[in-house]
């Protein structure tokens, strides 16, 4: 855009924006210039805080008029950079959408605007002894909006599903403006599932403005073990193994030791400080049924090789049992001036190996990792510890976290279990995709959005874009050329 | 039966219909061509494709080609003491693993374990244009990439032949119990809804005249507890009644008028539409055999938030499914033309348009 074309734009907005909605100047954007992926950093054109749905149609009417790009953004709390803005784009804040609009406890549903927090639905729905399950261990801060965005997940998600097995119904403004429903408080919807089209999407497809999600009641009983471990191997065979037992648990979580101690500095949880590796399994339901589970659960992890198990004995144990895992990326956050957070999924079984194999990428890159994950869904969380101050070191990072992810296509997996791709792992997508589903993948964007202008550059790569990253390196990804400029 | 890889076959012929621009008609054991507008085109078999491609119990995870028997992944995975949690019904003993997802059709267990789009981790398909593409995968977790696996699920083959699919699976419960309730229609579903709002282990609720019945499903002493938490009577007599509502061998679908299917909100309350009509999901699937028309049918459901499909029998050359507003149908041609742009996978199928 020319100059007058952007005062043109900017009047344009700002007459459809309360007072306050619409923010310009440098001083006022600079809050806005990244999420949670902190080394990703751009100055948006300007940042728009509506609160109202047809404000939305009328910014995104405009906006596609404009041929302005649009980067939807709720808590900022992302991993990924999916809501790092655009420097030529409207960065379109929701933290305004923050009414829970609905609790409904016969049919057992919650329907809030975007910019609510995941936490305060539990919060809310609780008096009726209801919640909502998935849980990000971010859920203090992160919006619902940013959870439909990105299919959050969280400890809870073993035994109740992501954000797509949760939500119902959405309502959605396309970029030029139109509100669709999608989905519905029924179980299902004739025609195509855009509502798992639109759960994950990253908000390339449309911003959402509405969200009903499902509500379950909260289980009358819940215990924690805590099992100790002189070896990570074996910690992580007895993953396996619990679920090979038949049993379900409500969450199953992993810490190394360097975790451990991390978050034991911080929380004062009761870890076991000299231990190799620590899991963490919540057992849920009615009384009889948890006392059961807590016993076989026991028997499996002992003969697996737990060198302890603890059982909570009451309520106020358990949450202190949750809540070093909960605090223990801060708690990293506190140990290194800088962490960098990798998110691959693989299967179970490949538990043991690919964390040892980690442990030598580690070394030879010489940069510590600590490891606290979803392990009862394969779900990896391997934390780069570095110093940004340092010069090359996070590049050094950068490739240290793509060797890991390529490591976990190899084993089977995927390059991001929860946190989405966003721009940190565009790359990696050209490992994990054949270049005609990448494709097919730009050919639903085009259906949603002709003219590319929802968070432009994200979340999938262009061929060109893949062929040159192949060319850079070598098949499986496993030897980068470090002196080679990415970004 | 035995295992085999028809992949390139299937590619081929899809390729070819793509130059040409000829409509296919795929079809995996024909148990559902019931289902669905009338289907056109030349034949495209997807069933003897077919065979389990992984299956390691520990991981919950199973794969299989698109035209193994249903039956035969059931059996695979309870030899393990595992199951497809949606239980889905196969409408005949050859129904395939392929027509199943592209119908969508979850059992009794749907409302309290989920839908079968909801165990759905990966699939590989054909597109219109003869590409064999890969979404998903094996991992329960996955994020990569929009989730055009679940797209598939309910698409009616208008997205994608259907190759390979791989599904979450999970233990089967330990015990099982029936109980049956006397009960008007009303306090029916109100019972319903207070029951799923406990934290109790149930899998399964249908009323029909003048009966309600609840399923629960877990551990012995879970179950046990839920049965004396609820009251009712312990029905001992029919234990393949979940089976019989979910296959339609239930004498209720006897009937020779048009069977609909009416997907409603949990909370909605009775219907006010005659005829004789049975109840499941909690609420959320009522079935309704009835020759009024289509268009006052949809409209009395579309009023209480849901919609109406014409499953099986009266007029298929209309809409067998409620018709979207201007916007949601522009969109879905938009991902019809993505996917298959020459129109050629099952055209008219699930809407005259895709
Ligand atoms: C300490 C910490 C722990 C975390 N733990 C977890 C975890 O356990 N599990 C997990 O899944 N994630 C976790 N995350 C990641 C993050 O919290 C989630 O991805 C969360 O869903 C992002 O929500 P947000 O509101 O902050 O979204 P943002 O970061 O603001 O945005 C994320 C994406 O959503 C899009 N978006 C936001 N709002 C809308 C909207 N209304 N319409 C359309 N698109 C929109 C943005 O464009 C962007 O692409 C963690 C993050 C941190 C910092």
């Amino acid at each position: 855009m020319n100059r007058s074309q952007t005062s043109g734009f900017f009047k344009a907005i700002g007459r459809v924006l309360p007072r306050q909605g619409l923010l310009t100047t440098e001083e006022e954007r600079r809050p806005y210039e990244c999420d949670g992926l902190s080394g990703y950093r751009e100055l948006p054109l300007a940042v728009a805080l509506p609160d109202q749905v047809e404000q939305v149609q009328k910014i995104l009417s405009i906006c596609a008029e404009y041929e302005v790009p649009v980067v939807a953004r709720g808590a900022g709390t992302g991993l990924s950079g999916g809501a790092t803005p655009h420097r030529e784009g409207l960065l379109l804040c929701m933290t305004r959408f923050d009414r829970i609009i609905d609790i409904d406890p016969v049919g057992r549903t919650a329907r809030v605007q975007p910019g609510v927090r995941n936490l305060l639905i539990s919060e809310t729905a609780g008096r009726y002894g209801l919640y909502y399950a998935p849980d990000p261990s971010s859920q203090i801060a992160c919006s619902i909006g940013g959870n439909v965005a990105e299919n959050a997940g969280g400890v809870h998600c073993l035994k109740y599903g992501l954000t797509v097995h949760n939500v119902l119904r959405l309502e959605v403004v396309l970029m030029g403006g139109e509100r669709v429903i999608i989905g519905s408080e029924a179980l299902d919807t004739p025609g195509y599932d855009l509502l798992a089209l639109l759960t994950g999407s990253e908000g390339m497809l449309g911003v959402v403005t509405e969200i009903t999600v499902r509500l379950l009641p909260v289980p009358s009983t819940a215990r924690a073990l805590l099992a100790s471990f002189n070896d990570v191997e074996v910690a992580a065979d007895a993953v396996a193994r619990v679920i090979g037992a038949g049993v379900i648990p409500a969450g199953l979580e992993m810490m190394d030791n360097l975790a451990i101690r991390a978050a034991e500095d911080f929380v004062q949880a009761g870890y076991p400080r000299d231990a190799a590796a620590i899991l963490i399994c919540e057992l849920d339901g009615t009384q009889a049924e948890v006392d059961r589970q807590v016993e076989l659960v026991s028997s499996v992890l002992r003969e697996q090789g737990a060198t302890a198990v603890r059982v909570s004995s009451d309520e106020t144990e358990r949450l202190k049992f949750w809540s070093g895992r909960k605090n223990a990326f801060p708690a990293v956050g506190r140990i290194s001036p800088d962490y960098y957070c990798i998110d691959g999924t693989i299967p179970r079984r490949q538990i043991g190996r690919v964390l040892r194999r980690i442990a030598e990428l580690s070394k030879d890159y010489d940069l510590r990792v600590a490891n606290v994950f979803h392990a009862g869904d394969g779900n990896l969380h391997p934390l780069i510890l570095y110093d940004s101050s340092k010069t090359g070191e996070f590049e050094r990072t950068e490739e240290l976290g793509g060797s890991i992810l390529s490591l976990c296509v190899e084993a089977g997996g995927t390059i991001t279990g929860e946190h989405g791709v966003g721009l940190e792992k565009i790359d990696q997508m050209c490992v994990q995709f054949e270049s005609c589903a990448l494709e097919q993948f730009h050919q639903i964007k085009s259906a949603f959005d002709p003219n590319g202008l929802l968070n432009p550059g994200k979340a999938v790569p262009t061929l060109a874009r893949c062929i040159e990253f192949n060319a850079r390196h070598v098949h499986g990804g496993e030897l980068p050329f470090p002196e080679l400029e990415r970004f | 039966m035995s295992a085999l890889d028809r992949c390139d076959s299937i590619v081929a012929a899809v390729t070819e219909a793509a130059e040409r621009e000829t409509a296919l008609q795929i079809v995996g054991g024909d148990t559902k061509s019931f289902y669905g507008r009338q289907p056109e085109g030349a034949l495209l078999s997807v069933g003897e494709h077919r065979g389990l491609t992984h299956y390691d119990p520990t991981e919950l995870v199973v794969s299989a080609r698109a035209g193994t028997q249903l039956s035969e992944l059931c059996t695979a995975l309870a030899n393990e003491r595992q199951m497809l949690p949606f239980e889905p019904p196969g409408f005949g003993d050859q129904a395939t693993v392929g027509g199943t997802v592209a119908c969508g059709f979850s059992g009794p267990a749907r409302p309290y374990r989920g839908s079968l789009r909801d165990y759905v981790l990966g699939v590989s398909v054909v597109n219109g244009r003869g590409e064999h593409l890969q979404f998903g995968g094996r991992v329960i977790k996955n994020v990569a990439g929009y989730d055009a696996s679940r797209l598939m699920a309910g698409a009616m083959g208008t997205l994608g032949v259907i190759l390979d699919v791989s599904f979450k699976v999970l233990p089967i419960p330990e015990a099982e119990c029936t109980l049956s309730f006397e009960s008007g229609e009303r306090e029916a579903l109100r019972r319903m809804n207070e029951a799923a709002a406990l934290p109790l282990p149930i899998t399964g609720s249908c009323y029909y005249d003048g009966i309600l019945k609840l399923r629960l499903s877990g551990s012995a002493v879970g179950v046990s507890a839920a049965t004396a938490n609820l009251g009712g009577v312990v029905d001992s007599l029919n234990n393949r009644l979940w089976e019989e509502l979910a296959e339609h061998q239930h004498p209720y679908y006897g009937s020779p008028l048009p069977l609909w299917r009416l997907s409603v909100p949990a909370a909605a309350g009775p219907l006010d539409l005659p005829g004789d009509s049975l109840i499941e999901w909690g609420g959320c699937q009522r079935w309704l055999c009835s020759e009024l028309p289509a268009e006052h049918i949809r409209e009395a459901v579309r009023a209480a938030g849901g919609h109406a499909t014409l499953f099986r029998g009266g007029d298929r050359s209309g809409q067998t499914f409620q018709p979207h507003d201007p916007v949601l149908h522009r969109l879905h041609l938009r991902l019809k033309q993505a996917f298959d742009p020459h129109r050629i996978l099952n055209p008219g199928r699930l809407y005259p348009e895709l």
